[in-house]
């Protein structure tokens, strides 16, 4: 089945009703990708298709089919988000992190604090409290207008 | 994921025609955003194991009104109607519901008509729904029916679907009065609810409650009370028309006083 992975054109066989987390992780080895709750709820797996988030452990691959798929893999460091979480420790034990910076970075330019707060809102963390994630979005966000 | 992968099975529709010939001719689930399929796969409860993939229909991913009536396409996601100046001007309660609906990455995935078939009792948009009296389209091969959203249920997750039929949009009649909803949860993004109230106030009050019975269900003595007598005696009327249950979320006794705390509030806020 044909789709695009972080900008490349991919083809993988794999049950349809796989989800599309474990194909990342294991037909493609992008193991950035982490599984938290398995149920859509805590959005640790979360990756861009078609350019919105979605929790990859819900999608069954065959709904992926000739879609634009991106994880945190394909962000690169280019927006500066990820130097921002470890400058800020917006990470301690570091599994919410990749879905914390993927729904980050479909955030606007210069997003507010309750922006900050309603875009990450499908994604729990337990360690950090929140403060310091929110703290390099905002920092990144600087960052990126300076 | 309890259930293996070698028991289930998938077939992808192309289109709305072809969806409804696949079903037709064989039993299979239809599957949109697919937002609480792995939920039951995971604990090895969900008894369907064949599925119909319609996530690729476009042609029932619309927004429309026709003859004042907004026709809301199965495949709208809870992004699409907050985004839709249509269901801003004609439905406010619908887009309030669907900010409430787990986080962004849920919004983008759930579909209206998936929260419809799915018949779960804690769906957030279908209380908005029945105090609307919207009503169901569904379509066959080659046959079409509408069915009253407040009869669309007959019991928990059960409706009066045939395994042959699909949803394919749900309309609603231009609603004239103030439109409220309040959803009671344990956190404000990603709860499931406890309570979950939309009420629309007009001529007279018209009050859906979700989570509190085994399917979303209008409070029709509550609402005569409310229209012909004071708010004391509509909270008489409610406390004998709802009966909840303890469960996993909350308790009969907490979701009974906060319905009531709810409509007592619906009723003063849109005074």
């Amino acid at each position: 089945m044909r789709f695009t992975l972080n900008g490349v054109a991919t083809d993988v066989a794999a049950h349809p009703m796989k989800r599309l987390l474990d194909v990342l992780r294991e037909e493609c080895g992008l193991t950035g990708t982490k599984e938290g709750c398995g149920e859509g709820e805590c959005g640790a797996c979360t990756v861009l298709v078609d350019g919105v988030t979605v929790c990859s452990c819900i999608v069954p691959f065959g709904q992926a089919q000739d879609a634009d798929v991106v994880t945190i893999e394909g962000l690169g460091n280019a927006h500066g988000l990820q130097q921002a979480f470890m400058d800020e420790v917006g990470a301690q034990c570091g599994i919410c992190t990749p879905g914390m910076v993927v729904a980050a970075s479909v955030l606007n330019e210069d997003p507010s604090l309750e922006e900050i707060r309603v875009g990450l809102a499908g994604n729990l963390c337990r360690c950090t409290g929140y403060a310091a994630i929110y703290r390099a979005i905002l920092s990144s966000a600087r960052a990126g207008k300076a | 994921m309890k259930t293996a992968l070698s028991t289930l099975e998938m077939r992808r529709a192309t289109s709305v025609a072809e969806a409804l010939e696949i079903l037709r001719d064989e039993p299979r689930m239809p599957i949109a955003g697919a937002t609480d399929v792995y939920v039951g796969l995971n604990f090895g409860t969900l008894p369907e194991l064949r599925y119909l993939d319609i996530w690729a229909l476009d042609e029932l991913r619309t927004i429309t009104v026709n003859e004042d009536v907004l026709v809301l396409g199965a495949l709208a996601t809870y992004t699409m109607m907050v985004a839709s100046a249509l269901v801003q001007e004609r439905l406010p309660m619908m887009i309030e519901a669907a900010r409430q609906v787990g986080g962004p990455q849920i919004q983008n995935r759930g579909t209206i008509g998936g929260n419809i078939a799915n018949g779960s009792p804690a769906g957030d948009s279908l209380p908005v729904l029945a105090a609307c009296d919207a009503v169901v389209v569904l379509q066959s091969a080659g046959a079409e029916r509408r069915v009253k959203f407040t009869e669309f249920y007959t019991g928990y997750r059960k409706t009066v679907m045939r395994r042959d039929e699909l949803v394919v949009a749900v309309e609603v009649p231009r609603v004239s009065g103030r439109q409220w909803f309040r959803k009671v949860g344990t956190r404000a993004a990603q709860a499931i609810s406890k309570v979950v109230v939309a009420g629309v106030r007009g001529e007279g009050a018209r009050i859906a409650v979700g989570s509190i019975a085994p399917t979303v269900i209008r409070l029709t003595a509550t609402e005569r009370a409310l229209a012909t007598g004071s708010l004391d005696e509509a909270m008489v009327a409610l406390r004998g028309e709802v009966n909840p249950i303890d469960d996993i979320r909350s308790t009969a006794d907490y979701r009974k006083r906060v319905t009531e705390n709810l409509v007592r509030r619906f009723w003063t806020e849109t005074a």
